[in-house]
């Protein structure tokens, strides 16, 4: 059975993550330090809360060289919600409280992180029934584009997974997008690329679904 | 497809279950994790435990509740009941909760929802809130305490504050309606869900299939919460999400 390590930086959902995992079978290690981490045979980078406070803990934590290298060597290598975000080059999220045009992110896989409420074409104003509220959350479908996804083998098109966030990816290369979804507009909701793998919603509380993509994770 | 969700809100007492020991096949039907696994495997969306328990030992048989569920049932879950405090939100969040629900305490402080929400992040915050109609019929007004005092709020207007504090989503439970079978406050519920941007979970009164469809039809709910009747099996979750399906109700089947 494959060693999972799940990265340490005070991130809110680890425990979740780690509960998911056990009760999988798996055995799951919580740390920070590199030498744990590239033992691991599967790595799992969660993050819930707010971009800018996430990175600055990844930095205070040296973990961004080490990341990086786990990446390098070719573990597989998934980020949860605000863990897959920070994968991508930047974010919008609260750059009005800051004198900055983005919050880098690790910049690992190009592409942008956006607030739902900042895209013109998302319906957030008014009390038509058809407005949407921010965050998105709840359970919501997915749109398999990778039909040879790894992390989707055997996941059918249009099933239900939990999500909740404000702000969502825009990733640069398309063919790295394994699902979309819509709420009010497309998303990027999954993305894979080589050994690097990524979600927005949570497969930690997504159910019988969300189970079979952690283990479909880590029986890479 | 985003859908509306559907809660069933489960009492407990002492780290048990206390309503709905009729679950048949169940190995203990007081265990809040095997009726929270059963609900799972029922549909539903999301859990809502209510902590009843007044003993002074009320915070470890609560934390260890949570834990146990959070070890074995992968669906989101809150937590009510006596919160005070942003360490309470603390304990319980740790313990494995994914929202923790505040009553009276933010009636007391309303600081308590913008403190849990600046710490933990509004989508773990859950203003839950009991509203009953004024005698004069204009408006509704909150209450504490398990709806024992009426503070005299307005109940929109108690909602609205909520929001701008941080509160990621409301649960409105309607006093008139609660235990009536009669069906939703949907006027309450709209009158709410119409001022704030975040989720609102209709509580109180569901007894028919049409009553949950009102809910979200006219009463705009995000969500509908419900204890008894799927508790005493007198409706299953699937048997309803089937009939929200048909009409247009967009569910996760």
């Amino acid at each position: 059975m494959s060693k999972i390590a799940v990265i340490d930086y005070d991130a809110g959902n680890t425990m979740s993550v780690m509960n998911a995992l056990k009760y999988l079978g798996y055995e799951v290690e919580l740390s920070n330090d590199p030498a744990v981490l590239y033992k691991a045979d599967h790595v799992v980078f969660p993050g819930v809360g707010a971009y800018a406070d996430c990175m600055n803990k990844v930095r205070e934590y040296n973990l961004i060289a080490p990341i990086k290298e786990m990446i390098a060597k070719g573990t597989p290598f998934i980020g949860i919600c605000l863990g897959m975000q920070m994968l991508f080059d930047f974010s919008t999220e609260n750059v009005g409280e800051t004198d900055k045009e983005h919050i880098e992110g690790l910049g690992i896989l190009p592409g942008s992180i956006t607030g739902f409420k900042e895209n013109p074409l998302f319906p957030c104003k008014g009390t038509d029934p058809q407005v949407l509220k921010v965050p998105h959350m709840g359970w919501n479908s997915l749109n398999k584009l990778n039909k040879d996804s790894k992390l989707f083998k055997g996941i059918d098109d249009g099933s239900f997974v939990y999500f909740v966030h404000s702000y969502y990816l825009n990733a640069v290369n398309r063919q790295d997008v394994a699902t979309t979804t819509e709420y009010g507009i497309t998303f990027d909701s999954a993305i894979e690329h080589e050994n690097i793998f990524g979600c927005q919603f949570h497969p930690e509380k997504s159910g019988d679904v969300g189970m079979e993509i952690l283990k479909n994770f880590c029986s890479l | 497809m985003f859908t509306k969700r559907i809660i069933p809100c489960l009492d407990v007492k002492d780290g048990r279950v206390v309503k709905g020991t009729n679950f048949i096949n169940l190995r203990d039907a007081g265990d809040p994790v095997e009726v929270g696994a059963i609900y799972n495997k029922n549909g539903a969306d999301e859990l809502v435990f209510l902590d009843i328990t007044a003993s002074s030992d009320k915070r470890n048989t609560v934390v260890d509740m949570v834990r146990k569920v959070a070890e074995n049932v992968f669906i989101p879950f809150t937590v009510g009941g006596g919160i005070r405090t942003v360490d309470d939100f603390k304990t319980i969040l740790r313990a494995g909760a994914d929202k923790v629900a505040v009553n009276s305490a933010a009636i007391d402080n309303p600081q308590v929802i913008s403190d849990a929400a600046g710490k933990f992040g509004s989508q773990c915050v859950v203003c839950a809130i009991d509203a009953k109609r004024r005698v004069d019929g204009n408006g509704w007004t909150i209450y504490k305490h398990g709806g024992r005092i009426d503070m005299g709020i307005d109940a929109v207007e108690w909602a609205r504050k909520a929001y701008e504090l941080g509160a990621g989503e409301i649960l409105l439970t309607s006093m008139d309606c609660d235990g009536t079978k009669a069906g939703y406050d949907c006027e309450l519920t709209r009158a709410v869900s119409d001022v704030v941007d975040i989720p609102v979970i209709a509580s109180g009164g569901a007894g028919t299939f049409e009553h949950f469809l009102d809910a979200f039809e006219i009463g705009h709910a995000d969500a509908v919460l419900a204890a008894s009747l799927f508790h005493y099996k007198e409706m299953e979750i699937s048997d309803l999400k089937d009939y929200l399906n048909k009409h247009n109700i967009p569910v996760r089947l």
